[in-house]
């Protein structure tokens, strides 16, 4: 009895330190909105909340699974499709369906695809399942050309979602303003990531690491790979619904596009970006991935190059995305070692600027003579103006480009040197 | 009836050949290092857009061989710079790497040439009709597109089975260390089999971009049809790659010409089917319109039931 009276106060302590990373982020997103209070950025934050579901559904095949999707849009866009569907039949008084709770038929109707397609799908794991998730994603991409009472073909399916607020709301708003919106959204993209997370610990979750890994041994211990990857599948099915489902509430509207190649893509690229191997890692990258989209799409006609670029150089020299570069600092910030590579990163940022500049004026450049009306109209470059059709110009850019790869290459050297000697150190201590 | 049929067969064949010489280089890459290019009709399309640069200078004759070597450079480079560093980080990372690679290729095109089709045409040489059948024209364009492929097919056929560098390619597929140790530089084979096989997929845009548009969307219409080839075939097998075309190349070319559904065909049998039924969407369906959707079909269920493939050795 002492001791339960002695470890009351403790086990406060002991909750609000084991979750203080998520309090912080539910008081942090509660509180965004009366700080980017424009009705752009909220409404870029709402998107994000639903390309964090989205994304986290995803790395629930990649990362965790071991699965790779190239059709993972196919179960967010049915879910969609699906939501839809259920608010127009809201409004034409079919039925009766409070609008929060929508995003749950959305979440139902990608886990029932998840498990149509997971069936078919799981079999094999590696290429031959990146294939067929290949094959069924144009395949359902295709059929939405075909479907048109479903899909609503070229014009696609659009609704009005006051009107079934107004109908049924659990909570009494009509979700007309953007902000109510972006509560929906985040109070749905937090259960749905403490539910993803709270799935990693499951013995499902931990098999499905293990079938990644090794699905032989995970045979030999008594599990069925196949029906680990499909029950992972088919959750996965469902959450991409969920996000699928809080994306038509939001924009009212949805086209075959939105479960098509690019939309499959863009989900495979933000997650790999945040980093495949760490939880959090796909939140990163939709949030991050999200904000290029609609900031740089802003005032860059080049954002896909730099965005299909950042990926590119992301597979070949830091497989595990942001994410990962964050925790690879985590034992040195640790063990006091940080500020050996400080020194370096600072060397380096100056090299890594002079050569973005220049690779950024290049790209700039050749945007707008190909695509301006104009080509030799000046264009701000750097708070410079400048003109493309000018040799000069272009001169200028690439030798800044040149000496920014030369430094480049100088100062990562140092990098790697001071890398060399934090891990030497890591190594002595016994601590790597 | 019968002309149309004629000439729906020549068009099958013809598209399924183009298929054909991109889907040779993709499963020779895939059956030579295992990596799967996505890329692969970028570098299509690069060829394309290559030949048109060089026509305006040069002519399509000069075009048709500097293109490909254009690309073949190119192709050479990514694997030596890219691929070769990726390669340790395993298969999956490979795919990935050539799919970031389509992005970014698709926005150089835009870069360099723009968003909207370049003017790429069929050169006046080759811009008349063959023969006229009953009363459909045959442009000679076609028949040298089928000569090309053809000559193409024969070409790369010799040289893996007839030549000491086919001996060393088809060694290495299967043997790469023991190919290294007679004394063969294997990544550098490697990379030529890359560069080779995205000159293939050059050539390809060559003489497809002016017989179709040449324009930047024209990578990714592209790039899943050959997927589905290489997969329906058998991944690394030729021959596979060969039928595979010509079927999907066949069955796509005939089901635009196809306007029954199955509401037509049961009618005809005496069922009919009341236009308001359950489903209605999917019983009028008219084949025709199942067109694009065929060669996916036929994809998931070629790796359901047989992952190998029609011809290939290798289940994944």
């Amino acid at each position: 009895m002492q001791q339960t009276a002695k470890s009351q106060p403790g086990a406060a302590v002991g909750f609000l330190r084991r979750y203080s990373l998520w309090i912080a982020a539910a008081v942090v997103v509660l509180v965004l909105p009366y700080i980017f209070t424009s009705g752009s950025s909220i409404s870029m934050m709402s998107q994000m909340g639903v390309m964090v579901v989205f994304a986290l559904s995803y790395n629930m095949l990649l990362g965790q699974g071991g699965m790779l999707s190239f059709g993972h849009a196919v179960y967010f866009g049915l879910g969609g499709f699906f939501t839809l569907h259920a608010i127009n039949g809201v409004n034409n008084g079919a039925w009766s369906f409070p609008l929060e709770l929508m995003p749950l038929v959305g979440g139902l109707g990608g886990l029932a695809f998840g498990i149509i397609f997971g069936w078919i799908s799981t079999k094999r794991a590696g290429v031959t399942f990146a294939l067929i998730s290949l094959g069924i994603g144009e395949l359902v991409a295709a059929s939405a050309q075909m479907f048109t009472d479903f899909f609503g073909g070229e014009g696609g399916i659009s609704t009005n979602r006051v009107t079934a607020a107004n109908e049924a709301s659990i909570f009494g708003f009509n979700y007309g303003p953007q902000i109510d919106i972006y509560y929906l959204v985040v109070v749905w993209a937090f259960l749905a990531t403490i539910l993803i997370y709270l799935l990693t610990k499951t013995p499902l979750g931990r098999m499905a690491n293990a079938v990644r890994d090794n699905p032989e041994r995970a045979q030999f211990v008594g599990y069925n790979p196949r029906m680990v990857r499909f029950a992972q599948f088919s959750l996965s099915g469902f959450f991409a619904g969920l996000a699928g489902g809080l994306f038509a509430i939001m924009f009212e509207i949805l086209t075959a596009e939105n479960l098509g190649a690019i939309q499959s893509g863009s989900v495979l690229l933000m997650t790999y970006i945040g980093g495949i191997g760490i939880f959090f890692g796909p939140i990163i990258g939709a949030i991050l991935i999200t904000w290029l989209q609609t900031s740089l799409s802003a005032f860059s006609e080049a954002w896909v190059l730099y965005f299909g670029l950042m990926f590119v150089f992301m597979v070949m020299y830091a497989p595990f995305g942001i994410s990962g570069i964050i925790m690879q600092h985590y034992l040195p910030y640790k063990t006091g070692l940080l500020k050996r590579l400080l020194p370096a990163y600072g060397i380096a940022v100056i090299p890594t600027l002079i050569l973005l500049v220049g690779a950024v004026s290049i790209v700039e450049m050749g945007y707008h003579i190909s695509t301006s009306y104009l080509p030799s109209r000046p264009m701000d470059l750097f708070w410079v103006s400048v003109v493309a059709t000018n040799a000069w110009s272009w001169i200028i850019a690439g030798a800044i480009f040149v000496a920014g790869v030369f430094a480049c290459r100088w100062s990562y050297r140092k990098v790697g040197r001071a890398w060399d000697d934090v891990n030497e150190t890591l190594v002595e201590r016994g601590l790597a | 009836m019968l002309e149309s049929l004629i000439f729906t067969i020549f068009n099958g064949v013809l598209y399924g050949m183009l298929l054909f010489m991109l889907a040779s280089g993709l499963t020779l890459i895939f059956g030579m290092m295992g990596v799967l290019n996505f890329a692969h009709a970028s570098f299509y399309m690069l060829g394309a857009y290559f030949a048109y640069q060089v026509s305006v200078f040069a002519g399509f004759w000069a075009a048709l061989f500097l293109a490909p070597l254009g690309v073949a450079l190119i192709g050479a480079l990514t694997e030596r710079y890219g691929l070769r560093q990726v390669h340790q980080h395993g298969h999956v990372a490979e795919l990935l790497f050539t799919f970031g690679l389509v992005y970014v290729i698709e926005e150089v095109v835009h870069l360099v040439w723009g968003r909207t089709p370049v003017n790429y045409q069929v050169p006046e040489a080759l811009d008349f009709t063959l023969f006229t059948l009953f009363t459909t024209d045959f442009p000679a364009y076609r028949a040298f597109m089928l000569g090309v492929a053809i000559f193409m097919f024969v070409g790369i056929f010799l040289l893996l089975t007839k030549t000491r560098i086919g001996q060393v390619v088809q060694a290495s597929l299967s043997h790469p260390d023991m190919v290294g140790a007679l004394g063969h530089n294997v990544p550098r084979v490697f990379t030529l089999v890359f560069a080779f096989g995205c000159a293939l997929a050059g050539l390809a845009g060559v003489i497809a971009g002016n017989y179709f548009i040449t324009e930047p969307g024209m990578a990714w219409n592209m790039g899943p049809i050959v997927f589905v080839v290489v997969v329906f075939g058998g991944l690394g097998s030729l021959g596979g790659a060969l039928v595979g075309s010509l079927i999907i190349g066949l069955a796509q070319t005939f089901a635009v010409q196809m306007t029954f559904s199955i509401a037509s065909v049961l009618a005809d049998m005496g069922l009919a089917i009341s236009e308001d039924a359950f489903l209605s969407g999917f019983w009028f369906l008219e084949l025709s319109r199942i067109g694009p959707m065929l060669p996916y079909l036929l994809l998931v269920l070629m790796l359901i039931f047989r992952p190998r493939g029609l011809m290939g050795t290798r289940a994944d």
